[in-house]
This record gives structure tokens, C-alpha cells and sequence, in this order.
């Protein structure tokens, strides 16, 4: 079984004066898909942006590759080798595709090239000088997650990279994580849609209130379905 | 056509030189407004202030230790941007997550005791500085002096790399994103306060370059940018805040606007940028190239 390379233990964190994590534990191994899954308000993107580092007040611990980071600003925590594709996509209007995909500094070896990147997005290889807000909502996803497989990241932390898309493009998300996880990258993807989450994911966390209340792993998900309904409300 | 008018051709064409020589230096102030404005959300009041250290900068230089003026065109950009680097990291840099206001009062008292100092150590009376480049051409319809000829084409130059450096590098990539959404751009391993700090630099030398090319034309006076500030502020309203070349456009068109105004109605002069100001801000808010957030 692959090594610890992400550990999150007693996670606390603040949103200015609303405490939105209570203690968030779980952990993810190198290689693995991981998701969080809860519904909403349960604490899935704090999680991510406590990971990341970009958020006012946090306790206790995340460990990444051994090293303790919580009290890192958020540059140094991206340099350490985590990458991040945040829900509102964080697309630069000011930039163009090209621009937008080249502006993740590359912080370790091992990255794609933009040579292939763009052979893994076909489309924002023909729309690379468009400005990059002018884009579909399905091109700016994969230009969200394109610009972190650049930087040499082992871990790329995905919120929500399916919603308020077409099925068609959802598919070819799934296709794409899929990919990258055969590639080697560890992901922990945060997702509202669970028969997404279940196609390509190796465990799943339930998050409620603030802390991880449950573990399914994939291969339980049958057996798990009711309780999965409960604990998502569907 | 000029007899039509009733005016001189020399008048006509002095006057517009001037306003192209005024417009550069409104527009290489209100470029570096412009970046500080779009990085940092600081209105900077200080850029006179350090317009006007600019010009003290090459003036001590050359008076105390000899050095010329094209050598000042460099070394004293960067002894003021390093002193605006300090002040960035000392002051202004506890004030950015408050409102604009704040900002505006702390630069706005910093002009005024950097000024002050100035007036207190020097005087108000102003010295001169010696032309670097005497002489002149006689083109005919005017005479043009051949320095104030050098200082469009400098301040031309300037703006375009100052446009070139911000939307075509990389390093200019960052500043737009970091503009745009500092967070995430921090999140990706970009050091955003180093980039902040590098940014307000930048800015302020570049005041102090349009300080030392302002010198020879003017007097060295440690109240020379307190008019021109204010000028400049209208031309960035009217340009558009943030705005990099809304910032050049606008600068160096409403240096002939004013050379306009002095031929045919001279009381209006002092007024014009204002009255234009006035009416850009009536019909565009955002200003001429500023997009509404």
C-alpha cells in the first residue's frame, strides 16, 4: 500500500467570525482519487482552501509529504507541490487563454508540457489568444484544470469541476481525471454529484457540519447507497 | 488658414508643443497612478511628492557629487522607488484591507511632510537645472528646443514599455492577475507581497523619472508637484482608473487639449481638464477606457 500524502488531523477552521470546521480528520495516499462528499454548507471547499492555505484562521494539522503546513501562507504550501482548481474557476479576464494556462509557476519537475496539455484540451488550443473569460463554462473547467497540470504538483485539489455543466462535458471530465490519475496524480475532488464522484473515485469521505462523519470505498458504494442518500439528503 | 483664425502659426504651434511636453508628463504620472491604483487599491498621493524627489534626486546628485544627467536618469529612479519600497513596507502595507479613504489620507499626509521637509532643508524659491542638450531647430513654422523635443520622445518610450512590460510579459501577466484576484494567484506559489512591494516601487520611479526629466525645464522646487498631482488626478479620472494605456491616451491628449485652450481662450486654461473631467464623469463614470466592476 502507497505511503501517507496527505494528512489532515483535528481541522479547525474560521470564516471570520463563523467557525465552519469542528475537526476535520482523513487522509489520503499517494496516487489515490479521494472525494469529499456532503451537501452544502458541510464544509467541503473550506476544507480544500484550509489545505491550500488561504484562509484567515485554521488549527490543528495538515501534513503534506510529512511536512506540517498549517502555518504557511499559501504560496509556500503551493510550492511544496499542491495545486488548486477552485470552484469559481478563478479564470483571469485580464489574461488570455494562453496566458492564462502559462500563469501557474512550475514548482517541481515532472509536470505536462503545454505541448500536451493542450493535446489533452483540444479546444483551448483553437481559442488560445481569446480573452479567458470569453470562453464556454465547459472550456474554462478545462482550462482551470489545465493551467495546475503544468506546475509539477503531485496533488491537485478539485472543487466541483462538473457543475453547471452538459452531461457530454461531464463525461469528458470524468474521462480526464481518470486520466490523470492514471498518470500518477493524487486527487481530492470535492463533488455535489455523487454517481459522478462514484465513477472515478477510489474512497469517499462524508463530510456534515464541519468534520468527516463517514468512509465508503468504491467497491462498497452498493452496499452503502441508502446511507449515502441519508447523509446527501437525495 | 492661420490669417481665418487670427492666429500666429508660431503661437498655434508653440502652444501645442507645449501641451504635448505638459501631456507627457501627465501621462508618465498618471501611468504610474494607474499600476499602484490597480495593484495595490491605493490612491497614491504622494506622487508628486516623489515627482518631486525625482527632480531633488538628480539636482543633489549633480550638485554634491558631480554626477550628470543622463546617469541621473537612472540612479535616481531607483534611490526614490527604494525609498517608496520602504515606505510600501513600512506604512502602506498595514492599510490595504481598509477602505480607499485611509489610503488616500496616509499618502496624501506623507506628500505633505515629505514636502514640507523639502521646503524646510531648501526653500520654496526653487534652483535651476542646466539643459543637458542645448540648442535647437528651427523647423520653419517654430522653433523647437531640442531638449523639450528629447522629453516627448523619452516620455513616449517610457509609457510603451511600461505598456510592454505590463500586457505582454510574464512578469506582467502576474500584476494583471494578481490585479484581478490576489488570492489565487498567491495560491498558485506566486509570492503576491513581494510582487505588491516590487509593483508600488515601480510606480513611484517612475514619478521620479518624469521628476528628473522635468528638471532641466523647470525649476527644482519642493512644491513642483503639488499643482501638477492634481492635474494628474483628473487626467486618470478621466481616463479611466486602472487603466494602462486609458492612462497614456489621455495624459498626453489632454496636454494639447490645454495647449489648445491657451491659443484660442487663454482664461480657460487652468480649467479645461477640469471642465472635461466634469463632463467625462457626467457621461462615463468609469472614465474614456475604465470598465465598470
Amino acid at each position: 500500500m502507497a505511503e501517507t500524502l496527505l494528512k489532515v488531523a483535528g481541522l479547525q477552521a474560521w470564516y471570520g467570525e463563523s467557525h465552519i470546521l469542528h475537526g476535520v480528520d482523513f487522509e489520503i495516499r499517494r496516487g489515490e482519487l479521494v472525494t469529499l462528499l456532503g451537501r452544502n454548507g458541510a464544509g467541503k471547499t473550506t476544507t480544500l482552501r484550509s489545505i491550500m492555505g488561504i484562509l484567515g484562521k485554521r488549527t490543528g494539522s495538515i501534513a503534506f509529504d510529512g511536512r506540517e503546513t498549517i502555518g504557511m501562507p499559501s504560496d509556500h504550501i503551493a510550492r511544496l507541490g499542491i495545486a488548486y482548481c477552485p470552484e469559481e474557476r478563478g479564470i483571469f479576464s485580464s489574461l488570455n487563454v494562453d496566458e492564462n494556462l502559462r500563469l501557474p509557476p512550475v514548482v517541481k519537475p515532472g509536470g505536462l508540457s503545454i505541448e500536451e496539455i493542450y493535446k489533452l484540451f483540444p479546444n483551448l488550443l483553437e481559442r488560445r489568444h481569446s480573452q479567458g473569460t470569453k470562453l464556454s463554462g465547459g472550456e474554462q473547467q478545462m482550462l482551470a484544470i489545465g493551467r495546475i497540470l503544468r506546475t509539477g504538483a503531485t496533488l491537485l485539489l478539485l472543487d466541483e469541476p462538473t457543475e453547471g455543466l452538459a452531461p457530454v462535458i461531464v463525461q469528458r471530465i470524468g474521462e480526464i481525471i481518470r486520466q490523470l490519475k492514471s498518470r500518477g496524480f493524487t486527487i481530492l475532488l470535492v463533488e455535489q454529484n455523487f454517481h459522478f464522484a462514484a465513477t472515478v473515485a477510489d474512497r469517499h469521505y462524508v463530510m456534515e457540519d464541519g468534520r468527516v462523519i463517514d468512509t465508503i470505498a468504491s467497491s462498497d458504494v452498493q452496499q452503502s447507497i441508502g446511507k449515502l442518500q441519508t447523509y446527501l439528503g437525495v | 488658414m492661420f490669417e481665418l483664425l487670427g492666429i500666429a502659426p508660431q503661437a498655434l504651434f508653440g502652444q501645442l508643443l507645449l501641451g504635448l511636453i505638459n501631456g507627457a508628463f501627465y501621462a508618465m504620472l498618471s501611468l504610474g497612478l494607474a499600476v499602484i491604483f490597480g495593484m495595490l487599491n491605493v490612491i497614491n498621493f504622494t506622487h508628486g511628492a516623489q515627482y518631486m524627489m525625482g527632480a531633488f534626486a538628480a539636482w543633489l546628485l549633480l550638485g554634491l557629487l558631480d554626477v550628470p544627467f543622463w546617469a541621473s536618469l537612472v540612479i535616481a529612479p531607483i534611490i526614490v522607488g527604494l525609498f517608496g519600497i520602504v515606505l510600501e513596507k513600512l506604512m502602506l502595507k498595514r492599510i490595504y484591507h481598509l477602505d480607499h479613504l485611509y489610503g488616500f489620507l496616509l499618502t496624501f499626509g506623507l506628500a505633505l511632510v515629505i514636502e514640507g521637509l523639502f521646503q524646510w532643508k531648501w526653500g520654496s524659491s526653487g534652483a535651476p537645472y542646466p539643459n543637458p542638450i542645448p540648442g535647437g531647430y528651427n523647423l520653419g513654422f517654430m522653433f523647437l528646443p531640442t531638449y523639450r523635443g528629447f522629453v516627448v520622445v523619452a516620455a513616449l518610450v517610457i509609457c510603451l514599455a511600461t505598456w510592454y512590460g505590463i500586457e505582454r510579459t510574464k512578469l506582467g501577466a502576474y500584476l494583471r492577475a494578481a490585479t484581478e484576484n490576489p488570492t489565487l494567484v498567491r495560491a498558485f506559489g506566486i509570492n503576491v507581497p513581494r510582487l505588491i512591494t516590487l509593483t508600488y516601487g515601480l510606480g513611484v520611479a517612475l514619478a521620479a523619472l518624469a521628476g528628473v526629466l522635468a528638471a532641466p525645464i523647470q525649476q527644482v522646487s519642493a512644491l513642483m508637484g503639488v499643482n501638477l498631482v492634481l492635474v494628474v488626478f483628473a487626467v486618470v479620472v478621466i481616463g479611466g482608473m486602472g487603466s494602462i494605456m486609458g492612462s497614456i491616451v489621455t495624459g498626453f491628449g489632454l496636454g494639447l487639449v490645454e495647449g489648445l485652450t491657451k491659443v484660442f481662450y487663454p482664461p480657460a486654461s487652468n480649467t479645461v481638464i477640469f471642465v472635461v473631467m466634469a463632463l467625462v464623469l457626467l457621461i462615463k463614470p468609469a472614465g474614456l477606457f475604465g470598465q465598470t466592476k
